[in-house]
């Protein structure tokens, strides 16, 4: 079953790992871009039933309201859709392994090396993703702890707001060059 | 740009995030490959491409994913109600 | 040259500060805060332009963005030439360089103007008329002529060197309009809290203060209490204040689409943006728009030196500049006595008031004659004297008889009245209503959240206007959510209120005169014309303005269009709403494409997609190919050798030896639960639930119309866990595809898909010696053909990294494609590289991968495939599992045309040269003795040189093609006609050999 399946990815690795980007930065005004180092991120998919079990498993409560997170012990649960979850583990935790934990049914598939994540921070950080977001980002619409897929110019991130003026963003690694050439831009002109 | 209420985001979200997937509410046969030509051309080929109230299929692609139904003035180009896939045509519009 | 027509002392501008600028190559001086225009009249420059068609000469009209006239050409640097820039709206810095536009060989004169002579050939509907007949006379005459004859300034011919920006903006309350109206709305919804946007084309707020001299709001002169309003917003924090920003369009739910003029007025940007685009969207949105003066239609209203008499009292009051020694004012309407007084009580004299009204009376009519000012009532300018600048005015009664009488003037002021701004009213699709009593148009129907106020919604007087807007932003801030109601409203304690005015052509320019009175002095259109529209059958004010092009220049009719329909009302003995007004549409004024375009422009135009293992083929000489976003390598040349010779070598190479090739483009989409087979077999043609764990298969995915969709080699990770492949180009569509399926046909099946596209590097390893390349650096995976027999997948590691390895070619050669985690595609590649040098392996890149996959007849969908082609008609029935009850497309492929006989087949095709090489997308005939159009009865859809082979080989599509083999089929080409053989699609190891070589 799903679960049985569900691979254990040990990056016992014999060859450099070389990320897309690898700890570059940018600073102009009030923000900063910075490349964030790799992470464990694991898609989880499952219905209902499944929630408490893979909770259970994962050690944080899965959020059930939309475009909402949950954090505990390094590791971050992002709702993403009504039957979708991203975990991101940033402390060395194998998000995957523990999914395989969880009796109830679920899709739980690696996809640590699919993202390049950014940190933009700082008071223009804000106008900063606006350069390139439809979303309203004050604090009302988008509290700290918000999450939720977006596009950010042509390209489609995962937008999460750790603080008032820190966002995290996660695109797909093809696309970090322009999401960092467009952030950069975007960090120019809300210094302007 | 429209704003788009996303049935399972349960707020509006800008239309750059959607894209629209066509006529609502025509349900593959169940037994397709047992049906007529002409059963397979209206269910294929003919919509109905109304003036005014429209029924119309939405994918939240660059949010939740999922795809939707939404109800649709095709002549001022304005949302009257989304709901989720799956659920029954609306009886009553609001404010219609 | 001094600025003699300066007055010290008069105006808002600090005229110590200085600032040279250059006009058609002569140097004037003028002062910070001056636009082109007032530094121009400060120097009693009034010729500027020459006009679009008849290339008249033409002055300055108005102070602001409804300026025809006086258009010029900005050049910053070789590089940074910007035409048709509105002289009244560009602010002067020092070194501004300014052209005029439209004359030859300058402005003074101009060849062109023997148009205006040659005028009867250019009377209205000429574009549709005179360049008709004969056909042969438009290439050699006509397009030539519009070709140098048309067109509004020049356009640069380098690329933009500026830099644009854009951010999207969200606010409770928008405020479009910074004059009075604005500020007292922006001021009463800011007290909410809540967040609030006003924006002003101008570079300060202020709108009609800035001119209005008889205006005072609480205790302060009404431009004083303007600065100190806005200065108080702009310290709130829940207020933005964007001043030389101009809201161009209104599109559905408060979406607003702003201009906002950055760095234009600097002479050194810096590094700040030229232009920023907002994009706004409002839950409620106040339109302050005002209202714009019009002009009197009378012959040769377009003399330089005529001139608004709003637009001449702001020159005074706010810039300190006169527009003349001796100045006549034409009006209708009481406000162009205002301006009359502020140059009399400034020292200029004014030679004459002419009124069209009867016996003009009233305050303002009083305190001119108390001022010594000769009144002219009942009469009308008939005529005017001077040509490069207006030198008189000749003036008759009304109604007509003698009294004729010619006064001298240096500039005369005119004003027919105002009409008010709905353009971004009827943007938002509101509608307007004709308003009798007053002759306006005024927003009529709402379609939007908005609301109207001021002058742009008929409200007269200042007073009357704060008020309503005052209470119109409280309103919208509480409809947003807001509280409001502590904060004292702005109290009006003097202002200026003036009458009506009027509507058409006055006295000299009536029905059955020939003079040239200008209705729209951008394109040149007079009553004249717009009456011969009527004449000529036009009856709709949108058939008039296509036929005559009034109100279609850039400055969009704004001052023209009122005039424009009142003589058409008039012609056709019509009132003015049954002729109704044009549509108002975005933009409201000129946007530049920078401003559009905004950061989308090089590098960030497109994304531009990149695997793990690009820098690597970068460094070794790839040539690389743009694959929709992606950069593919395309062949590896080395030692000088061309594309031709590199592919050869990769080619045999491969097939000797072997090569590695970057497939990490190929979508990639992991299929996850227990129905995940039965989902399988609803995607595709084939059967999957007996397809063992550990195994891969070809699948075909069909559109529920039969034809093919997507191709792609799948592998059974186990029970529940597939890996699927598709093509680069189908990455998207094909989840797309799956998701809707399984969300909304199939949302019973317990399955869950998930992209991995980019999660896996892919690194294809064909040839014989491939399993050598990799078995030293694999671990875990027993690679014998009896344990991972061609089309198997293992999961294990390689280079100490997790692999999910697949036994499988896409060039009929032993072959693996080596899955990686991403981030580690490089390193492994080059661990594979090293072994691969050991045996001469090569890499290579898509050319060589098309024509190893060609000579082996394997097809790329969007290649051999076009969305008409059905899995029969590409050969692959095979794949099609015949037992299966459904699948998508299992009904759509018996369609009776997608059965019938003598559908196009996929072929291969052997020239009868073998180093003739077919071009792709040539036609096939059977028969080349037919008569052109020749009955055509196929396509090439691949076709290369293949150096295996020793020959060119080709794949088509051909009608009836499979029943052709052997025949001698032809390929016209516009020099030769190549004779081919039809064959199987299989050129090279038939029997499939080297699959285990
Ligand atoms: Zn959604």
């Amino acid at each position: 079953m799903a679960k049985a399946a569900a691979k254990t990815v040990q990056e016992a690795a014999g060859v450099e790992r070389r990320p897309a980007l690898g700890g570059q930065d940018m600073s102009a005004g009030g923000v900063k871009v910075a490349v964030l180092p790799p992470a464990n991120r694991v898609s989880l998919r499952a219905r209902q039933e499944a929630v408490a079990s893979l909770s259970r498993a994962l050690g944080v409560a899965l959020p059930q309201k939309p475009k909402t997170s949950a954090a505990k012990g390094g590791r971050t649960v992002f709702w993403l859709g009504p039957d979708e979850w991203f975990v991101l583990d940033e402390q060395g935790g194998d998000a995957l392994a523990d999914c395989g934990k969880a009796k109830g049914l679920h899709s739980a598939v690696d996809v640590s090396h699919r993202h390049v994540a950014f940190a933009v921070s700082g008071p223009g950080a804000e106008a900063t993703i606006a350069a390139g977001c439809p979303r309203d980002l004050s604090l009302a619409a988008f509290a700290v702890g918000d999450c939720s897929r977006t596009v950010f110019g042509k390209a489609e991130i995962l937008l999460y707001r750790v603080s008032e003026q820190e966002f995290r963003v996660e695109c797909w690694r093809s696309f970090s060059d322009y999401v960092f050439g467009l952030l950069a831009e975007g960090a120019r002109d809300a210094a302007a | 740009m429209l704003l788009i209420r996303c049935p399972y985001c349960e707020e509006e979200r800008p239309e750059i995030e959607f894209r629209h997937a066509g006529e609502a509410h025509v349900a593959r046969p169940t037994d397709i490959a047992s049906i007529s030509d002409e059963e397979f051309e209206t269910f294929f080929f003919i919509r109905a491409n109304t003036r005014g109230t429209v029924y119309e299929r939405w994918r939240h692609v660059h949010g939740c994913a999922r795809f939707f139904n939404a109800v649709r003035d095709s002549m001022s180009d304005r949302f009257i109600m989304t709901y989720k896939a799956g659920d029954p045509k609306p009886k009553k519009l609001p404010g219609v | 040259m001094a600025e003699s027509f300066r007055l010290p002392g008069r105006g808002r501008l600090a005229q110590a500060r200085t600032a040279r600028f250059t006009f058609d190559g002569k140097s004037y001086g003028g002062v910070a805060g001056d636009t082109l225009a007032s530094a121009l009249l400060a120097n009693g420059v009034h010729l500027v332009g020459r006009s679009f068609k008849y290339h008249r000469p033409r002055g300055i009209l108005s102070a602001g963005a409804e300026e025809p006239n006086a258009l010029v050409g900005i050049h910053r640097d070789a590089s940074r030439k910007t035409p048709n820039v509105r002289a009244t709206v560009q602010e002067l810095y020092d070194g501004l360089t300014a052209v005029s536009q439209n004359r030859w060989p300058s402005l003074g004169f101009d060849v062109g103007a023997v148009n205006d002579l040659a005028s009867p050939f250019f009377s209205a509907g000429f574009y549709y008329k005179t360049f008709m007949w004969p056909k042969a006379a438009w290439k050699s005459l006509y397009e030539p002529f519009i070709r140098s004859a048309a067109g509004l300034g020049v356009a640069p011919d380098q690329s933009d060197p500026d830099h644009y920006a854009a951010r999207f903006a969200h606010c409770e309350v928008l405020v479009l309009g910074g004059g009075a109206a604005g500020l007292a709305a922006a001021l009463a919804a800011a007290e909410s809290g809540l967040r609030v946007i006003i924006c002003d084309e101008q570079a300060e707020l202020g709108g009609s203060l800035r001119f209005e001299s008889g205006a005072a709001i609480d205790g302060q002169n009404g431009w004083d209490w303007a600065q100190a309003a806005a200065a108080r917003l702009a310290a709130m924090d829940n207020v933005r204040v964007l001043t030389r920003t101009t809201a161009f369009g209104y599109y559905l739910q408060n979406f607003v689409a702003l201009a906002e003029r950055v760095s234009d007025h600097l002479s050194s940007p810096g590094g700040l943006p030229r232009e920023r685009l907002w994009q706004v969207r409002a839950k409620r949105v106040v339109l302050a728009t005002g209202s714009i003066e019009r002009h009197m239609v009378f012959p040769d209203n377009d003399r330089p030196g005529v001139m608004l008499a709003s637009a001449a009292r702001t020159y005074l009051n706010h810039y300190g500049v006169a527009v003349g020694k001796n100045v006549g004012v034409y009006t209708a309407n009481d406000s162009a006595y205002a301006g009359a007084i502020d140059l009399k009580k400034a020292g200029v004299n004014v030679a004459a008031i002419v009124d069209l009204r009867d016996n003009p009376s009233g305050p303002m009519v009083d305190e001119a004659r108390a001022l010594g000012i000769e009144i002219h009532g009942g009469r009308g300018v008939v005529r005017v004297g001077g040509r490069l600048r207006v030198s008189s005015i000749t003036v008759k009664p009304r109604t007509g008889g003698d009294g004729e009488r010619t006064i001298a003037v240096d500039a005369l002021l005119v004003s027919a009245g105002w009409t008010p701004s709905v353009h971004l009213f009827s943007q938002s699709r509101g509608k307007v209503t004709f308003n009798d009593e007053v002759k306006r148009f005024l927003p009529g129907t709402y379609a939007q959240d908005c609301i109207s106020v001021g002058a742009c919604n008929g409200t007269d007087g200042l007073a009357a206007t704060i008020d309503e807007a005052y209470a119109a932003g409280a309103k919208a801030a509480r409809e947003a959510g807001g509280k409001t109601g502590k904060a004292a409203k702005p109290k009006v304690e003097a202002s200026e209120s003036w009458s009506r005015g009027m509507l058409g052509a006055g006295p000299g320019a009536e029905a059955g005169t020939t003079v040239k009175a200008f209705v729209d002095f951008q394109n040149d259109v007079t009553a004249k014309d717009i009456r011969q529209a009527v004449r000529e059958g036009m009856q709709s004010i949108e058939h008039v303005k296509r036929f005559t092009t009034n109100g279609m220049a850039t400055d969009q009719g704004k001052t023209s269009n009122m005039h424009g329909l009142a003589i058409a009302a008039e012609e056709l003995g019509k009132a003015v709403p049954e002729v109704g007004l044009t549509t108002f549409r975005a933009p409201y004024t000129p946007v530049t494409f920078g401003t559009i375009v905004g950061h989308a422009r090089g590098k960030l135009f497109d994304p531009t997609r990149r695997t793990a293992m690009h820098g690597w083929a970068e460094r070794h000489g790839a040539v690389f190919e743009d694959v929709g976003q992606w950069k593919r390598a395309w062949y590896f040349p080395q030692r000088g050798e061309d594309m031709h010779a590199a592919v050869n070598r990769e080619c045999v190479t491969v097939r000797k030896s072997a090569g590695l090739f970057d497939a990490s483009t190929l979508g990639k989409i992991e299929v996850v639960g227990p129905d995940a087979a039965a989902f399988m077999e609803l995607m595709y043609t084939n059967p999957w639930q007996k397809l063992e764990a550990g195994r891969c298969r070809y699948g075909v995915m069909l559109r529920e119309d039969g034809f093919i969709y997507d191709d792609g080699v799948v592998g059974r990770l186990a029970e529940d866990r597939f890996h699927v492949t598709t093509t680069t180009g189908g990455a998207a569509r094909v989840m797309n595809h799956m998701e809707d399926y399984l969300q909304t046909e199939f949302p019973h099946l317990k399955v869950w898909l998930t992209s991995i596209s980019e999660q896996w590097a892919v690194i294809a390893v064909q040839g014989p010696k491939s399993r050598d390349i990799i078995a030293p650096l694999v671990e875990g995976i027993d690679l014998s053909d009896e344990a991972m027999p061609h089309m198997s997948v293992r999961e294990g590691r390689i280079c100490g990294v997790p692999t999910r390895l697949f036994r499988m070619s896409f060039s009929g050669e032993r072959g693996f494609e080596v899955n990686v985690p991403a981030d580690y595609g490089e390193a492994v590649w080059e661990a594979l590289w090293a072994q691969g040098r050991k045996h001469d392996a090569c890499a290579y890149g898509t050319e060589t991968m098309h024509v190893l996959r060609a000579e082996k007849g394997y097809i790329i969908v969007g290649q051999d495939t076009d969305g008409t082609v059905t899995p029969n008609d590409a050969g692959l029935d095979w794949a099609v599992g015949k037992k299966k009850t459904d699948f998508v497309g299992i009904r759509g492929l018996k369609r009776p045309d997608l059965v019938a006989e003598g559908r196009r087949q996929l072929v291969g095709l052997r020239t009868r040269h073998p180093d003739v090489v077919l071009e792709e997308g040539a036609q096939i005939v059977a028969d080349p003795k037919l008569p052109v159009p020749m009955k055509m009865i196929g396509h090439v859809t691949s076709s290369y040189w293949s150096e295996n082979c020793g020959r060119s080989i080709a794949l088509a599509l051909v009608e009836g093609g499979r029943k052709r083999m052997g025949e001698t089929l032809y390929v016209p080409m516009p020099d030769r006609t190549i004779e081919v053989e039809v064959t199987g699609m299989v050129f090279f190891d038939e029997k499939g050999e080297r699959l285990n070589g």
